[in-house]
């Protein structure tokens, strides 16, 4: 630090998606031996504002960006990635980039190999030279050193811990010749704790010898202890860029996932009371690609609306996935007191539960069939309902004339726009599809109905009707509802309590009439008791 | 735990176990001398292994068994007709044909490799579908094109119609006669050197081919191509030089192949070339995703010893030596089958392996106690 001329300076950078605006007039600037914490929630930006610092081509073909990248001062403009690299720019990314039957060493030189040239290297080009093992593995233990942690060169990284893997990542950055910029996005979300220490305490090493460092993380709770300086992102903006000394966790917490509340229907709400045990789950695991669940363990009540909320890529989808049946997964799970069998979907949907997808388009819907299939068709498959059996049963027919007028009947309901209840479910808007998937849930008449990112690509006035049609359902006809969001606002106008989940395991469960910093601190990776802990001390404060 | 390396033992090595139980249980019934079983696997290492080599660099590049080495003996095929046409004789004939065959190849071999990289996963099944496609033209160009379009100038060779070729083309010119240049005794074993110092040479080039940087690319890509590609490898250039080497070895495999057989069926010598080679490569405890040159061996002697004993045996047990083509026919396709099921197996009970780590990541979570009502 304390040169004064930026390594890299961000000016005004601005993007948007047709005409959806994700980032707005983003400046930062970052020193020699900085770490940035950057830190924002899902959707605020961050991996659209790397993809552009690092010139994925994605940002090119959806119109480019505004605003200036500076490097040492000087203008840059990076086509690929590749450019970034060049120029000294490394990124270790989430999911690990590695080759799994390759040694450390080699993935750390990666297509960057030492070599001899061979006799051959004239007449086929360079890629028939001999790779040179002891150079190669001479250059792996320098990056590792310099990193300050312990790793044999020779390991296969498919034989690795995971910690390991992150490291040899970091170690294949820095065992660049320029690298003087490291980009890292969570790279504690999949360590240990004590896996986490070390890691931070190499890049603090690392930052010592000069190298500037971009740290990615919703573990608050690190960011303030690694960084020097915090930027939060929300909603495509720069809310804060200041020091991290100070800094609180809470303070930080409300930056990230405040929103002006103007009109907050959570506090003009009725507190309802429940009692009747209907749902409870018990060390339920999902193997969910990217959604995994660890070990979660809750209890639904009779009747309220239960939010489930928290990052993306915490596992908050993967608990109805994994109650329904569509992804492997384990534990107990029972239904008004009888245990229900996992990994097998008709007997969840024949149980008495439904689920409205988050996936609409690919499990929701039959989008080359009518409405009035789509609507009637799990109906159909499971309880048999709208089939009339001919030849005394031996066969049976559809019931057309019983569909028809069920999809009358929700088309009217739910308001859907849509020309007839023979019209194919992929011809409507993305609003009027998520009350296809609705109606189709409702048709079933279940006991309970889990619904993920209801309102995900709807536009505003649809994400209304969605919201109040389940609230209506809830109310009426007494259904215990489980939503999935990660829109916290909404989980918070309708949610009875609202569980946060974080790295797959429940973080804890809050009214939704508890204060927003509170929901941001059990989103921001911290163990639930210190959570607690953190929220008992703000209270202390408020008193 | 020796229970479960006892466990993991068998189910590696199951194809060459059942190989080696059955082929020992034939060997009695066969009444074969060992001497006269020895010798026919020499022969046949001779003959076959070169074939069965050239399926490596493609399973290196993660591309599966190259069904497609077909197309590279149609090009030898091609390369030896030109050769017997032109009256070459002896061992430059056969280097005639190579000088012939390996262009074709080339070609071939790009075209295969490039459809490859348009269906990626399903190497397998393209390779084999191509083949019978490349073949379709194969039988349009000896059939049609020699002859008529593409002068002959050995009428010997043609149909009684004056184009196209026969059925079966003598090959007496180049008959074995790289086996025969220098042909050692060793005991009561005929040994052709030269042909053995052949299939040595492609040997070290493949040890050689692996440690280079090329070489070491191609692994990479056999392992994550999303990975290579963003370390900035040329993955499907890569891909395409894999095949394409792939379909010059097969080219040479199956003249070295054709020199020893003596003869050439014009029209269907190579409709399973690629079968037996990949029948040959599984049987000696190769899979879809790992095989090394030990393989290749272990599984041309395996597969040839029953091959040899298999027909015999069943004339002697059952009466009829068609049982023993049967069990030929049988036993390849029955091996390529198990193979990619134990393969398949193997994948999902890895997946399911790692799916029990996801669970023990950390301690469990004091869940729910954080919230206050």
């Amino acid at each position: 630090m304390g040169n004064n001329e930026p390594l890299l300076s961000l000016k005004n950078v601005s993007k948007e998606f047709y005409g959806n605006v994700v980032l707005q007039d983003v400046s930062f600037d970052l020193h020699e031996g900085e770490i940035l914490g950057l830190v924002g929630e899902n959707g605020a930006g961050k991996t659209t504002l790397m993809r552009i610092l690092f010139g994925m081509p994605v940002i090119a073909e959806t119109g480019g960006f505004k605003g200036s990248i500076c490097l040492d001062g000087q203008e840059v403009h990076f086509s690929t990635p590749f450019e970034a690299l060049d120029a000294g720019i490394g990124m270790v990314h989430q999911e690990f980039s590695l080759i799994p039957g390759f040694t450390t060493a080699e993935n750390i030189v990666l297509n960057r190999e030492s070599m001899h040239p061979s006799l051959l290297n004239d007449v086929f080009g360079d890629r028939m030279s001999i790779l040179d093992r002891p150079a190669i593995k001479k250059r792996a233990v320098g990056a590792i050193e310099k990193l300050g942690v312990k790793l044999d060169p020779g390991m296969l990284v498919s034989e690795m811990p995971v910690g390991h893997k992150q490291f040899t990542e970091i170690a294949r950055e820095i065992s660049r010749d320029k690298s003087r910029i490291l980009v890292l996005d969570e790279p504690t979300a999949v360590l240990t704790e004590s896996e986490a220490e070390v890691l931070l305490e190499s890049l603090r090493r690392l930052a010592k010898e000069g190298v500037a460092i971009i740290f990615i993380s919703h573990r608050l709770q690190e960011v303030v202890e690694v960084a020097d300086r915090v930027v939060v992102l929300r909603d495509g903006l720069a809310v804060k860029d200041v020091p991290a000394k100070g800094l609180t966790i809470k303070d930080s917490a409300s930056w990230m996932v405040g929103r002006s509340m103007a009109g907050d229907a959570a506090g003009a709400r009725e507190v309802r009371k429940f009692d009747e045990e209907i749902l409870s789950v018990e060390h339920l695991w999902v193997d969910m690609p990217g959604e995994t669940v660890r070990d979660v363990s809750a209890s639904v009540r009779k009747g309220e609306i239960f939010g489930i909320g928290g990052l993306a890529g915490q596992g908050k989808l993967g608990i109805p996935n994994g109650i329904m049946g569509l992804y492997p997964a384990g534990g107990k799970v029972k239904l008004h007191g009888r245990d229900i069998a996992l990994n097998a979907p008709a007997k969840a949907l024949k149980s008495g539960m439904s689920f409205v997808s988050e996936d609409r388009r690919g499990v929701g819907l039959l989008l080359d069939e009518s409405l009035d299939w789509n609507i009637a068709f799990t109906a159909m498959q499971i309880h048999g309902q709208y089939l009339r059996p001919i030849l005394g049963g031996i066969f049976t027919q559809r019931d057309e004339k019983g569909m028809e007028s069920l999809c009358k009947e929700y088309i009217e309901l739910l308001d859907i726009k849509c020309t007839s209840s023979r019209q194919k479910a992929k011809e409507l808007s993305g609003g009027n599809q998520q009350k296809i998937c609705l109606a189709k849930a409702f048709a079933m008449r279940p006991d309970l109905l889990f619904v993920s990112e209801p309102t995900r690509g709807i536009d505003v006035g649809a994400k209304k009707l969605v919201l109040d049609t389940l609230r209506k359902y809830n109310r009426e006809y007494g259904t215990t509802i489980v939503m999935i969001s990660s829109e916290l606002e909404e989980l918070r106008s309708i949610c009875d309590r609202i569980a946060i989940i974080d790295e797959g395991k429940i973080a804890g469960i809050l009214p939704p009439t508890a204060d927003v910093a509170d929901f941001g601190i059990l989103m921001a990776g911290i163990g639930a008791s210190e959570a607690a802990a953190a929220m008992a001390g703000q209270e202390a404060n408020n008193a | 735990m020796s229970a479960k390396k006892f466990t993991k033992f068998l189910s590696e090595y199951a194809v060459v176990i059942i190989f080696v139980v059955a082929t020992v249980a034939c060997i009695g019934p066969s009444r074969l001398s060992v001497t006269y079983i020895v010798q026919e696997i020499i022969t046949r290492l001779g003959r076959n292994s070169f074939l069965v080599i050239s399926l490596l660099l493609p399973i290196f590049a993660g591309m599966g068994l190259n069904f497609g080495m077909t197309l590279g003996a149609m090009a030898g095929q091609i390369g030896l007709i030109f050769a017997v046409d032109w009256g070459v004789a002896g061992w430059q004939g056969l280097v005639f044909a190579l000088l012939v065959g390996l262009p074709i190849s080339v070609l071939l071999g790009w075209v295969c490799g490039s459809v490859m990289n348009r269906a990626k996963g399903r190497e397998m099944v393209t390779g084999y579908i191509l083949a019978f496609f490349i073949n379709g033209i194969y039988q349009f160009f000896v059939l049609y094109m020699l002859g008529s379009v593409i002068p002959m100038r050995n009428p010997s060779i043609l149909l009684s119609r004056g184009y196209g070729i026969r059925n079966t083309l003598n090959l007496e010119s180049v008959r074995q006669s790289l086996d025969n240049i220098v042909m050692a005794r060793i005991g009561p074993f005929a040994v052709p050197v030269v042909t053995f110092a052949v299939i040595a040479l492609l040997c070290i080039f493949v040890v050689w081919f692996k440690r280079t940087k090329l070489g070491q690319d191609m692994r990479a890509v056999g392992q994550d191509m999303g990975v290579a590609d963003a370390a900035g490898i040329p993955v499907e250039r890569t891909r395409i030089i894999a095949i394409i080497i792939s379909t010059m070895f097969a080219c040479a495999g199956q003249i070295i192949f054709l020199q020893n057989m003596g003869n050439l069926a014009t029209y269907n010598a190579h409709d399973q070339t690629g079968f037996f080679a990949v029948a040959a490569i599984l049987v000696g405890g190769a899979s879809v995703t790992h095989a090394s040159i030990a393989n290749v061996f272990i599984g041309v002697v395996l597969l040839h010893a029953m091959f040899i004993v298999s027909p015999l045996a069943g004339q002697n047990l059952f009466g009829s030596a068609m049982i023993g083509e049967y069990f030929r026919q049988f036993i390849g396709y029955g091996v390529i089958a198990l193979s990619l099921v134990l393969y398949a197996w193997k994948s999902r009970k890895a997946a399911s392996d790692a799916r029990s780590l996801i669970r023990t990541g950390g301690s469990p979570a004091a869940n729910g106690k954080g919230g206050k009502e």
